[in-house]
């Protein structure tokens, strides 16, 4: 069985982006709350998962959301699709605010918000046909397509690179790859405008990523629907998105557009894990350089986050300030319109190497002095 | 803040003869479904010093390799055939009791996720103390004193108290750091990694694998670096194998292997992966289809359903022949030297951006 | 630790209060009035009336129940069978005897079949685990499993008079089950109590040995067992260092349910074999509709269950450091 892709060639006059905002988020918050105390357990604290982000996604935009392990942005997907209640801040959809939207309310937009989950061995129902998985959102939404469910479905099969006569099968007869199309078609099969997708190929081998890759992309451009693109690995977000917000323990700390994220970032952190990302040089110019930046330790614990800036107590240029003052997320000057960055002490716009590296860690900085 | 200087640290030993060789090994499991031939044939070498990256997907048999040359598979329903040397010695066919002196001593492994690699119950300290005292005889006061001395070198601040703390009081990085200390304790010939930083955040999977390099060039030890992931490798590896369903597919120094690559699986790995500083407009070039089942391989070249290159070699050879790996600098691909070199350059180099 | 403790017993106090409740209004529920039974074959209604205010039986039940609960902490002189010092569960309606002392009285034999049985049922099941994990796959293992399998599935009522028949009344080996006092005979203690014994670790030893066998398999295959096993630790340090930490938590989970469910009442071995344990006092509370008592058997066997539940969940501690810091 191959399952080579069937979608047509891509096209570089993609739909541009319309401009006109689908989705809004001001100063979104989710603390989960610590229990303890003695003798009776009460909230002693918070975990401050997502504190404060604002960003928008505009109609047919792919935006990106990177950021390393607890750093908020899973939790924010699914803030967005309301399956996490806000602790505080406004989520606006299509100019109405959602925040708190009853399940009822929610009802007519449940089906234009869609998700795409990592895991695609167990984001799937294992007793239902693939058929009766990619049916169900018409089924509870009450949709009855043109050509009837069945139809649709086989379509939907077709679209994501699956074979339609597959109808019938379960989801442990299809590999990784095939399952994460399955997620796919399931999530298209409302013909949503949003799609928030948490991780949807660190699951998978190199060899297959790169189809579901493809395959989000075509889905992306050819229906025009927007992405809210949430994954670690920064060369997949590159990839896909047309916009990147990079985020911190629960604090968006740079956004702009691909290129300035990626080649003109300004926040250290930025830098960091630029710099951390290990790349093939397939250059013939062996001294063709990046920076080298090695922070020290760990990301700090989100239940009792740094003052001020987050970044602070990993920052090489951190000083007085950072520890008092949190940094406004601004545009800072000498950067494009559009492309903010949460810093008081910001890094030259360049990704080239630098006189010196960057060793923080002190174990590595000891190794490397003898 | 320092510079690190990239020279190879440790001295080859004079006669240059591998430190590890394995020839033609053949490892399967007994499963109900069937007979799993998760590695059919590979032969490899390992210099002291140096560090070989083997690079394939899930189940192209890269981690069974490396539990087999420990012993460490279950015997009761695994068959190994097949040679692995190690410094002279024959371990497919060790005692128990002899494998047991070698392992943390002259090979030590490192495991992916250092939350579930470690034991829950005992201290780090005590972890790691372990095998000093089994493999030098040292007691438990001296082993312990080398357990902190060791989790200093690895970057573990306040060595001393953190020895008494459980791995699930450590972070992430930290475990994977205790880990390496745990490895390193006896001082290794050979350092087994079975990817060792994919459960980590890229910051710190930076420190570790620069951590891993320099204490390579304090310790000298020959490091065999599983991974799925090619940049990880790139950064890694002096040697590069890369491996598909069981096989070796090709080998080669990691400028070969990453600069020049001949076979048609590791042009699609490297197609597939997106960098950072890639080409934008073209879409990612995916392998069709999705590795096969180890039950029932392909029959000839295993990667032939996935190759777009077959109608190149011309008649039945893809799927009757399997094509065979030479020693040094050779890939198993029926295509000509020269087919393989003008395609690289003229078709799947271009696409690389 | 100590703070987990404290509210673990002031959880345990309100779970008893809340089954003493439960209990007083099942016992209520039934169709059956105690005082019936105690009235006799004279019964005429004047007697049934004094029978009933005498007991208490008239009051209301709210008042009824918290008369209960005031004698149980602070005892009482209001009964007329004489004083009741705490904690009191008043005098049996049909023995006449005050509760906890009868209670009291039945405890040895059931701790002695209790903690006899489990020595035993321990010592063999998880030895025999063992083994069959240690030797998996062999033929010691498929005998131990396939035996352990069949024995697990036999029942005390049905081994019980088996063992009885064959190795007491037929063949005259062992002594009839009977409790004799350890201090007063040690000797006529262990051969009173052998048979209980041998039935009672047979069937627990059994599952013992098929949960010792999966869960050190289960653990073998653990990966930081073979990271063990990776740095040179011999096979018997990484069986008996790792794996059977890890093992040790589902063990001591179910011995400590099994213990406080013994130590409650082991309700069919004791009727089984007669023995004048708390087990067998509870048929007899059923039986008469003996208020008082019932509730004492209750309420004792329930804490006994709470106590061991507390004390696994202490061992959980000693055993995990994972849950020491939680």
């Amino acid at each position: 069985m191959t399952e080579d892709l069937v979608l047509p060639a891509p096209r570089d006059a993609a739909p541009e982006v319309s401009g006109d905002p689908l989705l809004v988020v001001e100063g979104l918050t989710k603390h989960f709350p610590v229990k303890g105390g003695f003798p009776i357990r009460r909230t002693v604290g918070a975990v401050q998962a997502v504190d404060g982000i604002d960003l928008t996604v505009h109609v047919g935009e792919s935006f990106g959301l990177v950021g390393e392990s607890g750093c908020g942005k899973s939790t924010t997907g699914r803030l967005i699709t309301r399956l996490l209640e806000p602790s505080a801040g406004k989520i606006t959809y299509s100019g109405q605010d959602i925040t708190h939207a009853s399940r009822k309310q929610l009802a007519p937009i449940r089906s234009e918000i869609q998700m795409i989950f990592q895991d695609p061995y167990s984001s799937l129902n294992p007793r239902q046909t693939v058929g009766k998985i990619i049916s169900g959102p018409m089924e509870i939404n009450g949709i009855q397509p043109a050509g009837g469910r069945e139809g649709r479905v086989r379509e939907l099969l077709e679209i994501v690179g699956l074979n339609p006569e597959h109808y019938n099968r379960f989801p442990h007869e299809f590999s990784g790859g095939q399952r994460q199309r399955i997620g796919v078609a399931r999530a298209l099969a409302l013909e949503p405008k949003l799609i928030v997708a948490d991780e949807p190929v660190s699951a998978l081998d190199v060899s297959i990523q790169a189809q579901v890759v493809n395959l989000l992309q075509e889905v992306q451009r050819e229906l025009g629907i927007a992405f809210l693109f949430i994954a670690h690995d920064l060369a997949v977000v590159r990839h896909f998105s047309h916009r990147v917000a990079v985020m911190y323990l629960g604090k968006i700390i740079e956004v702009g557009d691909r290129d300035s994220i990626y080649t003109r970032p300004r926040h250290p952190y930025t830098h960091a894990l630029l710099s951390a990302v290990p790349e093939v040089n397939l250059g013939d110019d062996e001294t063709v350089g990046r920076e080298r930046i090695r922070l020290a330790g760990d990301v700090p614990s989100p239940i009792n986050p740094p003052t001020g800036c987050r970044f602070r107590t990993r920052c090489w240029k951190a000083q007085d300030k950072c520890a008092t003052e949190e940094p406004p997320l601004i545009q800072i000057s000498g950067n494009l319109a559009g492309h903010l960055t949460a810093c008081h002490f910001p890094e030259e716009p360049t990704i080239e190497a630098r006189d010196e590296d960057i060793v923080l860690d002190p174990a590595l900085a000891a190794l490397e002095e003898s | 803040m320092t510079t690190l200087t990239k020279e190879a640290g440790a001295p080859s030993p004079a006669d240059a003869g591998a430190f590890l060789s394995v020839r033609d090994l053949h490892v399967s499991f007994k499963t109900e479904d069937g007979i799993v031939r998760a590695v059919d044939g590979l032969s490899f070498d390992v210099q002291r010093g140096k560090t070989l990256g083997i690079v394939g997907e899930s189940g192209s048999g890269k981690s069974v390799t490396n539990l087999t040359i420990l012993g460490l598979h279950n015997p009761m329903f695994t068959t190994v055939e097949g040679e692995i040397l190690l410094d002279g010695q024959e371990l497919t066919t060790a005692r128990e009791s002899d494998l047991e002196k070698l392992r943390g001593n002259k090979v030590a492994m490192i495991f992916q996720d250092p939350l579930t690699a470690l034991s829950p119950y005992y201290t780090v300290g005590r972890q790691i103390a372990e095998p000093y005292m089994k493999h030098m005889g040292a007691s438990k006061k001296v082993a312990w004193a080398r357990a902190v001395e060791m989790l200093g070198k690895v970057g573990i601040p306040n060595p001393k108290e953190r020895a008494k703390d459980y791995p699930h009081q450590f972070s992430g990085g930290m475990r994977q750091r205790a880990m390496i200390a745990m490895a390193l304790v006896c001082d290794p010939d050979l350092l087994i990694a079975d990817e060792p930083t994919t459960a980590l955040d890229v910051t710190v999977q930076a420190q570790i694998l620069d951590l891993l390099k320099d204490l390579q060039q304090e310790f000298g030890s020959g490091i065999v670096f599983i991974t799925h992931d090619l940049g990880v490798i790139a950064d890694m590896a002096d040697d590069i194998m890369v491996m598909y369903a069981g096989n070796a597919v090709e080998r080669g120094t990691t400028n070969e292997v990453l600069r020049s690559p001949q076979h048609p699986y590791t042009w699609g790995l490297l197609n597939s992966m997106p960098r950072l500083d890639s080409d934008l407009g073209a879409p990612l070039a995916p392998i069709p289809g999705a590795p096969p089942s180890l039950l029932n391989p392909p029959s000839g070249c295993r990667f032939h359903p996935r190759c777009t290159f077959q109608d190149r070699v011309g008649g039945t050879r893809c799927v009757t022949e399997r094509p065979l790996l030479a020693p040094d600098r050779a890939s198993a691909c029926h295509l000509t030297a020269d087919q393989k070199r003008s395609i690289f350059i003229e078709e799947i180099k271009p696409r690389l951006g | 630790m100590l703070r987990f403790l404290v509210r673990r017993f002031l959880g345990a106090i309100v779970i008893l209060f809340l089954l003493s409740i439960v209990t007083f209004l099942l016992f209520f529920g039934m169709p059956r009035d105690p005082g019936l039974l105690m009235c006799g074959k004279t019964c005429n209604p004047t007697s049934l009336a004094n029978i009933h205010h005498v007991l208490g039986l008239d009051k209301p039940i709210t008042t009824q129940y918290w008369i209960f609960l005031k004698n149980l902490v602070m005892g009482s002189n209001g009964f007329a069978q004489g004083p009741c010092p705490a904690p009191c569960f008043g005098y049996s309606y049909h023995t006449n005897d005050q509760v906890w002392a009868t209670l009291i009285d039945r405890l040895p034999t059931t701790i002695s079949l209790t903690l006899g049985g489990a020595f035993f049922f321990l010592l063999i099941g998880l030895g025999t685990g063992l083994l069959a994990a240690w030797k998996r796959g062999t033929l010691i293992d498929k005998t131990a499993t396939a035996g352990a399998m069949v024995l697990s599935s036999m029942q005390i009522y049905f081994l019980g008079p088996l063992a009885l028949a064959l190795l007491v009344y037929q063949t005259h080996l062992f002594d009839k089950p009977a409790y004799n006092n350890f201090t007063a005979n040690p000797v006529s203690w262990f051969s009173g109590l052998i048979i209980p014994w041998v039935v009672l670790s047979t069937i627990f030893a059994a599952q013992y040995t098929r949960m010792a066998r999966s869960a050190m398999i289960e653990q073998l295959q653990e990966e930081h067992v073979r990271t063990a096993k990776a740095k040179g630790m011999s096979r018997r340090y990484v069986f008996f260092r790792y794996a059977w930490r890890g093992s040790l938590i589902p063990i001591v989970t179910i011995f400590g349910i099994d213990l406080g469910a013994l130590l409650g009442g082991a309700i069919i071995t004791e009727y089984t074999f007669s023995l004048p344990g708390l087990g067998n006092l509870a048929v007899q509370a059923v039986f008469f509709s003996d208020l008082p008592l019932l509730l004492g058997v209750m309420i004792f066997s329930a804490t006994m269950i709470l106590l061991f539940n507390i004390i696994v969940d202490a061992c959980y501690a000693f055993i995990d450091p994972r849950v020491r810091l939680a």
